[in-house]
C-alpha cells in the first residue's frame, strides 16, 4: 500500500500557533472516555516493518488528528482501524486494537460489520457511478433496507448532516460524478454517516480539494464530532490545529508524541515534534 | 546529415503510419464496393437482346437473352475453343456471357457468344422475361393466354388480361404454401408427438387402455384434419393449374408456362427507370425475405439470415455468463500465482486454435457424447432416430461459444482490472462484502468491457463457417429453428447459415454461372448482418459507458 500517493508540498506554517489557547489548561487523553484502544501494534509489509509498538487511546466523540511526514505510517495506522489492510497481500499485524471494548481481530468479528461500524472517507472523492440518491442509500441497501420511506428519510438526514442537502435536493437522481470535487467529498461523507457508524476515519479528506471546499469539510468535521469519534489523517498542520482536539505526531512508523492539540502545537515535549511543526524538516 | 535530420524530424514515420492506414481503408472500401457492385447489380432488370448469331458450325441461330458479362480474350483461345475466326480478326476479340434462359428447351442457361459472330442485334419491345419457380427464367414472346384449354387472349391483348390472373395465381400459391408448410407441418409435428407418446408408453411397459384410447383418438382426429387439408390442397392445386400462358421462344418453339409456375413477368426493354427501380426493390426484398428455390440459385436467403442471427444470439447468451464468471474468478478470487498465470496463458492461446478443431471437438463431445446421452436419458422413445444426438443449432452455438470464450474472458478481465481501487475500497468501507462489492459496483462498471468482448465474439462467430459444417449447418433446412409449434424454439434443429450458404452456392451449385452474383449478394448481406449485430452491441456499450463513466483524474 503506497501510503500517500499524492504528497502535498509542505506548506510553510503561516498559522499563529501561539494563539491556540496558550495559558489554558490542556486536556488529557487519559481522562476522556475511550473509543479506540491500540495496544503494542506492530505491522509488517512482508519483511518490512511499517508500524512500531503503537499504543494509544482515542477519545470518544473527539477529533483526533494524525500528522507526520509522508510514509510515516499514519494512513497505515488509520486503515488498521477498519481492517482495510486485510486487502493488502502480505500484511501481518501484531498487537491488539479494541473498538468500544471489542477486539477487532477476534475470529468472531465480521469484517463487513466492523467496516459498517467504522466508516471511512478517502483522500480522493470516490462516489460510485450512480445517482446521488443511490450513493447515499448504498450502505442501507446492503443492509437490506427496501422501504422507500426509510431510504428517503435517511438520505435526506445524511445529506443534511454532510451540509450538502441544499445543493443537491433538486437533483438527487443525477449522476454523482457530475458534482464538483468538494461536493463529491461531502457526498462520500454523507454516504459514510448514512449507516450510522460509531467511528469515522478520514484519510486526508481535503487534500484534493480547493481552499473553499476544504473550509466546508473542516466545518463539517466540527459539526460531526458530537455524534462520531473522528480520526483524521492530514498533511496540513493548520488543518490539524483547527479541527482536532488531540493530535498524534508520527515519524518513521513510531508514535512520537500524542497530546492535546494545543499543547502539541504550542508546547511540544519532544524535539522531533517541534522540528516538524516549525517546518525544520518534513 | 540532411537525411538524418529528415529522419529524426519524424516525417517518415508519419508517412509510414498514414500509408498503413490508407492501405487498410482502400482495402476495406474496395472489398465492400466490389461485393456491392457484383452482388447488387444482379437484381437490376437487364435488357433483352435479340441477336443473330453464327455458331461454331457456321449455322445462324436466333438468341434472346441478357448479356451478363463481356470480356476481351485472345483470338487464339477462341480458335482453340473450336470457334472459327476469320484470318483478319484482331488479336483480342470480345466474348459475351449470354444468358439465354429456357433451361427446359436448351438444357443450359448460359452460353458464350463471340462478338464477331453476331450478325444482327436488336432490343425488341415485346421481348418478355418470366421468372419461374422451376426451370429458371424463360425469355421469349407471349403468344396467347389459355384458361382451362380455351384461348382468352392473343398477341398484345395478353397484357391486358394477365395482371389479375397473375395476382390470383400468387394468392393461390400463398394459400397452398401456408397449407403445406404451416398447417400440414403442424399436423405432422403433432402426429410425431403422438407417435412418440405411444412409443414412450411402450418402452415404459405401461399398458393403460385409457391412454391408448386417448392416443388412438387424437391420431384419428389428426388424420381427419389432415385429410380435410389434403382435399382442400388438391382443390387449390386444380384451381391454380387453370391458366396457362403460351410463349414463343426466340427460335420459334411454343412453350406453355403455367401461371402457377410464374413468379414475375416483365418486358425489360420497355421499362422506364422508375419502373426498373421499383422492380429492383421488389427483387431485393424477395432476396432477403424469401426462401431459396432451385438448389439455392434462385429466390431468397431468409432462412440463412435468420439462422445466422439466431445462432449468434444463442451463442451470446451462452458465452457472456461463462466468460464473465471465469474472468471474475481469475481476476478477483484466484490467488495471483504461477498457476493462475498458466491458466491465463492457456486461455489466451485458446483464441489461436484453428476453428475447425473446435468443430471436431463440438462434434465429438457435444453432438455424440452429450447429445447422445441426452437422447438416451430424455428421448428414448425417438431412438434410433436422434433428437439432440445429431448436429443442430444448440451444438453449433455452444461450439462457437467455446471458440469465442477467450475473447470475452480477456476483455472482461481487462475491464475488471481498470476499475479503480478507490471504488472497491469505498464499497468495502461501507460494510459491503467482496461479493456485494462485485455485484453492486464492480461488475456494472465493467459491463462496457464485457460488451467489448461480446462485440469481438460476435464479429468472429458470425463469420465462422468451418466448425459449423460439422455441428449443425445444412445446405437446405426444411424448417426454421423458431416456429409456431410448441415449444417454439427448436434447439435441436439444423439450420442454414450465410457463410455456409456462400460456400454452397458458390462451389456446390449445379449452375455456377447463375449462382455467382448470388455469392456476392449473399456476402454483402453477411457483412451487413455482422455490421448490424456489431452496431447494436456498440450502441449498448456506449450507453453503458455513459452510465458508468469511470472516475477521471
Amino acid at each position: 500500500m503506497n501510503d500517500e500517493p499524492n504528497p502535498e508540498p509542505q506548506e510553510t506554517p503561516s498559522f499563529d500557533f501561539s494563539s491556540l489557547g496558550s495559558g489554558t489548561s490542556y486536556r488529557k487523553v487519559e481522562e476522556e472516555p475511550v473509543s479506540i484502544e491500540v495496544h503494542d501494534l506492530n505491522l509488517f509489509y512482508g519483511e518490512k516493518q511499517a508500524l512500531f509498538d503503537i499504543s494509544m487511546n482515542i477519545a470518544r466523540h473527539r477529533v483526533t488528528a494524525f500528522i507526520g511526514p509522508s510514509g510515516c505510517g499514519k494512513s497505515t495506522l488509520l486503515r488498521c482501524f477498519n481492517r482495510m489492510n486485510d486487502l493488502v497481500e502480505g500484511v501481518r499485524i501484531e498487537g491488539s486494537i479494541r473498538i468500544e471494548g471489542n477486539d477487532i481481530h477476534d475470529r468472531q468479528v465480521n469484517v463487513a460489520d466492523l467496516r459498517r461500524r467504522v466508516g471511512m472517507v478517502f483522500q480522493k472523492p470516490n462516489p460510485f457511478p450512480k445517482s446521488i440518491y443511490e450513493n447515499v442509500a448504498y450502505g442501507l441497501r446492503l443492509q437490506g433496507v427496501k422501504s422507500r420511506a426509510v431510504l428517503d428519510e435517511v438520505v435526506e438526514r445524511s445529506l443534511r448532516g454532510a451540509a450538502l442537502w441544499d445543493e443537491v435536493k433538486n437533483r438527487l437522481d443525477d449522476n454523482a460524478l457530475g458534482l464538483s470535487g468538494g461536493q463529491q467529498q461531502r457526498l462520500v461523507i454523507a454516504r459514510a454517516i448514512a449507516v450510522e457508524p460509531e467511528v469515522l476515519l478520514l484519510d486526508e479528506p481535503a487534500s484534493a480539494l480547493d481552499p473553499i471546499s476544504t473550509l466546508k469539510i473542516e466545518e463539517l468535521i466540527y459539526e460531526l464530532k458530537d455524534r462520531f469519534t473522528i480520526v483524521i489523517v492530514t498533511h496540513n498542520m493548520q488543518q490539524a490545529a483547527r479541527v482536532s482536539d488531540f493530535t498524534a505526531f508520527m515519524y518513521m512508523g513510531e508514535l512520537v508524541e500524542y497530546d492535546d492539540t494545543n499543547k502539541l502545537f504550542t508546547n511540544p515535549s519532544r524535539k522531533q515534534t517541534e522540528d516538524y511543526i516549525t517546518g525544520r524538516y518534513g | 546529415m540532411s537525411i538524418r535530420a529528415w529522419y529524426s524530424s519524424g516525417t517518415p514515420f508519419v508517412w509510414l503510419t498514414a500509408g498503413a492506414v490508407s492501405i487498410s481503408v482502400i482495402m476495406v472500401v474496395g472489398l465492400l464496393l466490389m461485393i456491392l457492385a457484383r452482388g447488387l447489380g444482379h437484381f437490376w432488370p437487364a435488357e433483352l437482346h435479340l441477336i443473330e448469331y453464327r455458331n461454331a458450325d457456321g449455322e445462324t441461330q436466333t438468341l434472346l437473352g441478357e448479356i451478363r458479362e463481356s470480356e476481351q480474350v485472345p483470338a487464339v483461345r477462341v480458335r482453340e475453343a473450336g470457334y472459327p475466326l476469320p484470318d483478319d480478326a484482331p488479336e483480342l476479340v470480345t466474348r459475351h456471357l449470354f444468358k439465354v434462359g429456357n433451361r427446359d428447351l436448351y438444357g443450359f442457361d448460359f452460353r458464350s457468344v463471340v462478338g464477331l459472330g453476331i450478325t444482327g442485334e436488336s432490343l425488341p419491345a415485346g421481348a418478355t422475361a418470366i421468372e419461374r419457380r422451376t426451370w429458371g427464367n424463360f425469355y421469349g414472346f407471349p403468344v396467347r393466354l389459355e384458361q382451362g384449354g380455351e384461348v382468352i387472349a392473343e398477341g398484345d391483348a395478353v397484357w391486358e388480361k394477365l395482371p389479375p390472373l397473375v395476382e390470383r395465381a400468387h394468392a393461390l400459391h400463398e394459400e397452398i404454401r401456408d397449407l403445406e408448410q404451416r398447417q400440414i407441418g403442424a399436423i405432422n409435428y403433432e402426429q410425431e408427438r403422438v407417435r412418440l407418446a405411444e412409443r414412450r408408453l411402450e418402452l415404459e411397459g405401461i399398458d393403460d387402455p385409457a391412454a391408448r384410447q386417448e392416443i388412438a383418438e387424437s391420431r384419428a382426429a389428426l388424420q381427419a384434419r389432415f385429410e380435410a387439408l389434403q382435399a382442400r390442397l388438391a382443390e387449390l392445386r386444380e384451381q391454380e393449374a387453370r391458366d396457362t400462358l403460351v410463349m414463343r421462344s426466340a427460335d420459334g418453339r411454343e412453350v406453355p408456362v403455367a401461371l402457377a409456375n410464374l413468379v414475375r413477368i416483365y418486358r425489360p426493354n420497355t421499362m422506364g427507370v422508375m419502373e426498373k427501380l421499383g422492380f429492383y426493390g421488389s427483387r431485393l426484398w424477395e432476396f432477403v425475405s424469401d426462401e431459396p428455390r432451385e438448389a439455392n440459385t434462385e429466390g431468397g436467403i431468409f432462412p440463412a439470415i435468420f439462422g445466422t442471427v439466431m445462432m449468434v444470439l444463442i451463442m451470446s447468451v451462452l458465452v457472456t455468463p461463462m466468460g464473465v464468471v471465469a474472468a471474475v474468478y481469475l481476476r478477483e478470487y484466484a490467488r495471483q500465482g504461477p498457476v493462475t498465470r498458466l491458466i491465463r496463458i492457456a486461455v489466451n492461446n485458446l483464441a489461436g486454435v484453428p476453428s475447425i478443431v473446435y468443430g471436431v471437438f463440438g462434434l465429438g463431445f457435444f453432438v455424440y457424447f452429450l447429445g447422445g446421452n441426452i437422447d438416451r436419458l430424455f428421448f428414448p422413445e425417438a431412438l434410433p432416430a436422434p433428437t439432440f444426438g445429431t448436429p443442430g443449432i444448440l451444438w453449433a452455438s455452444l461450439t462457437l461459444a467455446i471458440l469465442t470464450l477467450p475473447v470475452v474472458i480477456v476483455s472482461t478481465e481487462e475491464g475488471l482490472a481498470r476499475i479503480p481501487r478507490s471504488i472497491r475500497e469505498g464499497s468495502l468501507a461501507l460494510g459491503a462484502t467482496k461479493a456485494e462489492t462485485l455485484w453492486r459496483t464492480v461488475l456494472p462498471m465493467a459491463s462496457p468491457a464485457m460488451m467489448t468482448g461480446l462485440i469481438l465474439a460476435v464479429a468472429r462467430a458470425a463469420g465462422e463457417v468451418a466448425p459449423l459444417m460439422l455441428v449443425g449447418v445444412v445446405k437446405l433446412a426444411p424448417s426454421l429453428p423458431l416456429d409456431g409449434n410448441f415449444p417454439f424454439l427448436h434447439l435441436e434443429r439444423k439450420f442454414m447459415h450465410l457463410g455456409f450458404h456462400i460456400y454452397d452456392v458458390g462451389f456446390q451449385s449445379p449452375n455456377v454461372e447463375a449462382a455467382r452474383p448470388l455469392v456476392y449478394a449473399t456476402s454483402f448481406i453477411l457483412v451487413l448482418v455482422i455490421v448490424v449485430l456489431n452496431l447494436t452491441a456498440i450502441a449498448i456499450r456506449n450507453h453503458l459507458r455513459e452510465k458508468y463513466r469511470a472516475l477521471e483524474g
